[in-house]
């Protein structure tokens, strides 16, 4: 029985296609939206990381607050970190290693054209390994800094492809002017698909800090805790110096000893904020559409009320002419979701692809059997919820009122 | 003697429209017996339809009663009236009344399947009555695809679907040329005198009425003559 209901539904909607396919673009727009959000999850989450130039590297950053003016972290700031902050938090004993990380913003020229952005300091020795790790950078072409280089300079990914405005590339070897001064290129970093990491300059600590007269200036300290199991310790260790020293009261801190945690948090917050807002769409997208088959199912009840009454008279109960509509709107929620599924399947799977090629990572489509079969039974359900109203006043038509 | 299959009592339908009641039936007294040929004949606003929708149990009356195999059709529920009816009486309407999605198989099928027969079985059994109709060449037809005499031919078919003992023809005649009417016509005369069936046929036209052995006459919502 389920089965006729099924194809006297089926055809009846091949009879009225155009009508069925406006009626489902609704669900589909909505069930596509749900469908790609869950399968971009991972891609989403590897794009927006990038973005944050988070790495899983267990550190603690600590930046000044009071920002004066936008720019990357810990940069123009009021009352910024000094190299004596540096010295101090390297003595405390939960502390392994300190990197001063400085950010300067200035002017580059190449092939007769001038840019402005961003350079940042690469500390020597030891610490220069753990910075590269710790921002997980490599080069593509040439090599990183090391110790002993001069007047050398690395290139964020975005100076091979010309994205950074100066109409020509830069390559291994070219050289080029940074606030008047002559840098030869040594390398150009790995693609990061982040905008700050792409664009940025790379030089050694003590001639940016020349070049850009910083001082004792820094802008963000990394550092290494001696057990990641104290993390929490180390950070309030830190900020307890931090506050004598910058003589500053608890909850009154410029400062902020960033962990982790907080930053995988802050990416978090991004992430739940695209995810409601793609699944407010979503939902607004399902309700319209469920408005809309409501509205087709109630026309289908007036225009066949003929029909109904046939049926009626030849020996259809009322539970019969319920089903067959019922089981009419929950296909057209079914096929709504169908194209949804594909369509929203598409999506990741391509939005995955240029994620990856973007930010170079490996993620793949979260699409599997459960999404895929709840997109399809939600949609089946939002379409037969929404002909249930239609389909009670079909079946409780009389036969003579509905033939009259 | 022969056993009453449908029963009017009394019957009274009154609509309601606005302020105004208009009685359509007025104590009309109908009693068909097994293997009856009746046609139930009036002019334009006489009642014949009303009468045609309590015979055919489609309709419940204001006052009197209507009984179906003694049963009457007031103690029944909805969905038990819809079984009975799609099991006992089979419908042939003026405008064929086919659903236009369905090609001439499924229409024959269609009352079957509210019946709850196996899917083998209604199918072969709606070949079988398409094929003795003479539309085995074209059971997958649409209904705008076959001509009139096709689809009251279909039509034909479906009111045997489910082999009802009662066949109840409104106007079987309206919408066919007079050589159609007549083949038409020679089909129900054969159903009642070899298949037995008892036939119940609503017309205005005075030749096709005498084809029946009985004519009720309406006017005025009451019967006035009978022969």
């Amino acid at each position: 029985m389920l089965k006729d209901y099924f194809k006297l539904a089926v055809t009846s909607l091949l009879h009225r296609k155009l009508r069925a396919w406006l009626t489902m673009l609704g669900i589909f727009i909505g069930i596509a939206a749900v469908v790609s959000l869950i399968g971009l999850g991972e891609g989403l989450r590897i794009a927006i990381t990038s973005q944050f130039g988070i790495s899983t590297t267990e550190v603690l950053s600590i930046q000044a607050g009071g920002l004066s003016g936008a720019g990357p972290p810990g940069t123009g700031v009021v009352n910024p970190l000094t190299d004596d902050d540096v010295t101090a938090i390297s003595r405390l004993s939960t502390v392994e290693k300190v990197i001063p990380r400085i950010l300067e913003s200035g002017q580059l020229e190449y092939n007769d054209k001038v840019i402005f952005g961003y350079a940042m300091s690469i500390p020597e020795g030891e610490a220069r390994t753990f910075a590269y790790d710790t921002l997980d950078i490599a080069a593509e072409k040439g090599r990183l800094l090391k110790d002993g280089d001069t007047g050398k300079v690395v290139l964020g990914n975005n100076f091979l492809t010309d994205n950074v405005g100066l109409d020509k590339k830069v390559e291994v070897g070219n050289s080029v002017l940074i606030q008047g001064k002559k840098f030869q290129v040594i390398g150009i970093t790995e693609k990061k698909g982040s905008f700050i990491f792409d664009n940025i300059v790379h030089m050694q600590e003590a001639e940016l800090k020349d070049l850009f007269n910083v001082g004792n200036t820094v802008n963000v300290i990394v550092v290494q805790v001696k057990d990641p199991d104290q993390m929490e310790k180390a950070q309030a260790d830190i900020e307890r110096l931090l506050r004598k020293r910058r003589d500053v009261k608890v909850g009154e801190e410029d400062f902020e000893v960033q962990t982790p945690g907080a930053a995988l948090q802050q990416l978090n917050d991004v992430l739940v904020g695209v995810s409601v807002f793609i699944a407010v769409i979503a939902s607004i997208s399902i309700v319209v559409g469920a408005i809309g088959i409501t509205n087709t199912m109630f026309t289908s009840v007036t225009e066949r009320k003929k029909q109904i009454g046939i049926m009626k008279s030849i020996g259809a109960q009322n539970k019969d002419i319920f089903y067959l509509f019922l089981f009419e709107s929950g296909m057209l929620g079914l096929l709504g979701a169908m194209v949804g599924t594909i369509i929203g399947t598409l999506i990741s799977f391509f939005g995955t692809l240029g994620i990856n090629a973007w930010v170079n990572a490996s993620a793949h489509p979260q699409i599997n059997l459960v999404l895929i079969f709840s997109a399809l039974a939600g949609g089946f359900l939002i379409g037969a919820a929404s002909g249930v109203v239609p389909a009670l006043r079909a079946a409780r038509l009389t036969p003579v009122k509905a033939m009259r | 003697m022969k056993q009453s299959v449908i029963r009017l009592e009394k019957v009274w339908k009154i609509y309601t429209m606005g302020q105004v009641e208009v009685p359509a039936l007025r104590g009309i007294d109908i009693d068909i017996k097994q293997n009856d040929f009746v046609a139930i004949m009036g002019p334009s606003g006489s009642g014949k339809s009303t009468a045609m929708n309590m015979v055919g149990a489609l309709d419940i009356p204001t006052k009197g009663r209507v009984f179906l195999d003694n049963i009457d059709i007031a103690t029944l529920g909805e969905s038990e009236l819809a079984q009975i009816r799609g099991r006992k009486i089979g419908f042939i309407f003026q405008q064929f009344n086919l659903i236009p999605t369905l090609s001439a198989l499924e229409n024959v099928t269609l009352p079957m399947i509210f019946q709850g027969v196996p899917k083998a079985e209604r199918i072969k059994r709606a070949c079988d009555l398409l094929c003795k109709v003479g539309l085995g060449d074209r059971v997958h037809h649409k209904p705008n695809e076959l001509s009139g005499g096709q689809q009251q031919r279909v039509a034909i078919s479906r009111a045997l679907a489910n082999n009802p003992e009662v066949i109840l023809a409104d106007e079987p005649t309206g919408n066919l040329d007079s050589k159609t009417g007549l083949e038409f016509m020679e089909s129900l005369r054969r159903l009642n005198r070899v298949e037995k069936k008892t036939i119940v046929m609503v017309t205005h036209d005075e030749k096709i009425a005498r084809q029946a052995d009985r004519t009720e006459y309406l006017k005025d919502g009451q019967i006035v003559k009978r022969r």
